[in-house]
């Protein structure tokens, strides 16, 4: 038995780097730290729904095949492609990442992440506009005033109001989880005598208040000493719930709703009542707690990026940050979701200038949302071929761009065999990374940090990027084996 | 009164019960449980005669789908419904990408209807549906 410390999570843009690994004979038998995903993935990285070797489909269905004839199969189709797509690279390590770069350049594709439908917006908006950030490790020690719009943590970084922001405690600012646990303690005994009331002291039915859209005002807590926990949202999450005020914003008005917010840090005037149905005097004490903060930062998340507006949304919830720095210091940042998205986009825009959607159909890089991003093309229906790695657009992508994927010999690279490897044509095992291959993967804010190999892989099972070398040398040699025939032909 | 139809915003993300089945497999019971549901607003689940645990049909332009439809626990979400990622929202979401990549998964409209006859699909019956494989 051993016990592995330090470990870093591979899971989400969180990458938490204390869980605890205990290891015997090969196997994780438990994990310390770690979240509810955490755990599933340590303890579900073995199960029977990991793909144990090459698959290929033949008369419509999967069949087991030596490696070496996967390999040359998949060569062939990226090959003899005009325009595949190498989508995916979130879920893998930034070694395997630069080895997808040379592949795409070789072939002359169109390279993608998954930022494309997750924070393609943001890196668009910050195109536009730049972004004052930080580290994460600035704001665990010093933010007061913490905002999370249109994103829901508890669910999808679930450490990370514990490990950098509201709940952990902060070299200049203090852990509000004491405040946050009397206030349940509170509610639960608000609970309990309403029900005693109900039970027997009346027989008349309590008045139940009938929950509306309409919030409430914002609680005198908005104006305390200590940190504050502001969550923007269409509906009350879990997060929400932690929060000290909790905003319910109509759908697809967070545009007009951080316009609104902009104009009344600058001090003018609405001349509306209400901005996205919130109340412009609610509006007013948020602004001013905004501006009174010793230092404020804003989380966003999809909540923003796929609803109307998209890009534009992020555009001026920079804006916004920009204009309160005028007043206070503020930051902002991406909650980016997958594993190594953030590393993703970093690898691509060192390689080829640009963070996500890189056409090199031309030769050169060439980057055109809307145009050379994978999810347009596949709309269009103008790729040939597809490349999968370490994603699984079969269960993230709109139909109909996953029936373009299909329709096309399509790859897919996964230790587990998820929807889009349901619907591959040649399917590779990978070894999971953070778990059996070791690598760099960088945090939300951009840190990089090394991850660790816990257990060795099953054996026969490559790592993504061994894989990708075989690949790429495999298309090497039969374009090479082309130009020969096409010299003697001449 | 009762409702046949019940036009609303649809939502699709995150949950932490999606998040734990996508990691367990995405073949696993989790990641069945856990995507293959939508939640709907109380008031709105009445109006359709509708209880937690109804099969509910989802219809957008892009297609229909069925799902088990559960009370939202937290708020009240009057003319939301919010369905995890996944390959059953994926079925009927909006692929308008406004020339930026990105499709719209949030706050496009969708109708709903009770289905109380129709199973959910498994998601290999679903892929079965959709891609033919």
């Amino acid at each position: 038995m051993s016990v592995i410390n330090a470990v870093t999570c591979p899971i989400c843009g969180c990458l938490c780097d204390d869980i605890e690994v205990t290891v015997v004979n090969n196997e994780v038998v438990k994990v310390k730290n770690g979240c509810a995903v955490c755990e599933a993935k340590y303890m579900g990285y073995k199960s029977e729904h990991r793909i144990r070797q090459p698959l290929i489909r033949k008369d419509g269905k999967l069949v087991p095949v030596s490696m070496n004839e996967a390999v040359h199969k998949a060569a062939e189709i990226l090959a003899n492609a005009n325009y595949p797509i190498l989508y995916g690279w979130s879920s893998t390590n930034c070694e395997a990442q630069r080895v997808g770069v040379e592949l795409a350049e070789e072939v002359g594709g169109v390279l993608d992440n998954t930022a494309v439908v997750c924070h393609g917006p943001s890196l668009m908006g910050t195109q536009e506009v730049g972004i004052p950030t930080s580290t994460l490790g600035q704001i665990r020690h010093r933010a007061d005033v913490i905002i999370y719009w249109g994103c829901d943590p508890w669910s999808a970084h679930p450490r990370h109001l514990e490990r950098y922001t509201i709940f952990t405690e902060g070299r200049f600012e203090d852990s509000e989880w004491k405040s946050y646990l009397n206030k349940v303690k509170a509610a639960a005994g608000k609970k309990k005598l309403l029900s005693a009331q109900r039970a027997g002291l009346s027989k008349k039915a309590p008045a139940t208040v009938a929950e509306s859209v309409v919030f409430n005002k914002p609680p005198e807590t908005l104006q305390k000493e200590g940190r504050k926990l502001i969550v923007i949202d269409v509906r009350k999450s879990m997060t929400a719930e932690m929060a000290d005020y909790f905003i319910q914003v109509e759908p697809n008005k967070d545009y007009e709703l951080m316009q609104a917010l902009r104009a009344l840090v600058k001090d003018e005037e609405l001349d509306v009542d209400q901005v996205a149905g919130v109340p412009v005097e609610y509006l007013k004490e948020v602004v001013e707690t905004l501006v009174n903060c010793k230092f404020g930062v804003i989380f966003f998340g999809m909540g923003l990026t796929q609803s109307a507006g998209k890009f534009r949304n992020i555009e001026v919830a920079i804006s916004l940050t920009r204009d309160l720095n005028m007043r206070t210091k503020f930051l902002i940042m991406p909650m980016r979701g997958h594993f190594n998205v953030a590393g993703a986009n970093i690898v691509f825009a060192w390689q080829s200038g640009y963070a996500f959607g890189v056409d090199f159909s031309l030769g050169y890089p060439r980057y055109n949302p809307g145009e050379t991003t994978s999810m347009d093309v596949l709309l269009r229906g103008e790729s040939d071929a597809a490349l999968v790695i370490a994603s699984d657009p079969g269960a993230t992508f709109p139909k109909r761009a996953v029936q373009s994927l299909v329709k096309n010999p399509l790859i897919v690279i996964d230790p587990h065999m998820n929807a889009t490897a349901m619907l591959g044509d040649v399917v590779f095992p990978s070894a999971f990374v953070g778990i059996e291959v070791e690598g760099t993967a960088y945090r939300m804010d951009n840190v990089p940090l090394p991850l660790k190999k816990v257990v060795e892989p099953p054996e026969g099972i490559l790592s993504d990027e061994e894989l990708l070398k075989k690949i790429l040398e495999e298309v090497k040699s039969i374009k090479a084996q082309k130009t020969k025939q096409k010299a003697e032909g001449a | 009164m009762m409702q046949q139809k019940l036009h609303v915003t649809l939502l699709t993300g995150r949950t932490i019960e999606q998040g734990v089945g996508k990691e367990y497999g995405k073949s696993s019971p989790e990641y069945y449980e856990a995507c293959s549901m939508v939640y709907m607003d109380a008031d709105d689940m009445q109006k359709l005669g509708v209880k937690n645990g109804t099969n509910v049909l989802v219809t957008t332009p892009n297609g229909s789908v069925v799902l088990k439809a559960v009370k939202y626990p937290r708020s009240a979400i009057p003319g939301l419904i919010y369905i995890p990622y996944g390959p059953w929202a994926n079925s009927i979401v909006s692929n308008a990408t406004t020339s930026i990549g990105m499709p719209s998964f949030k706050g496009t409209p969708a109708e709903v209807e009770a289905a109380p006859d129709q199973p959910v699909l498994s998601m290999k019956e679903l892929l079965k549906k959709e891609f033919g494989r």
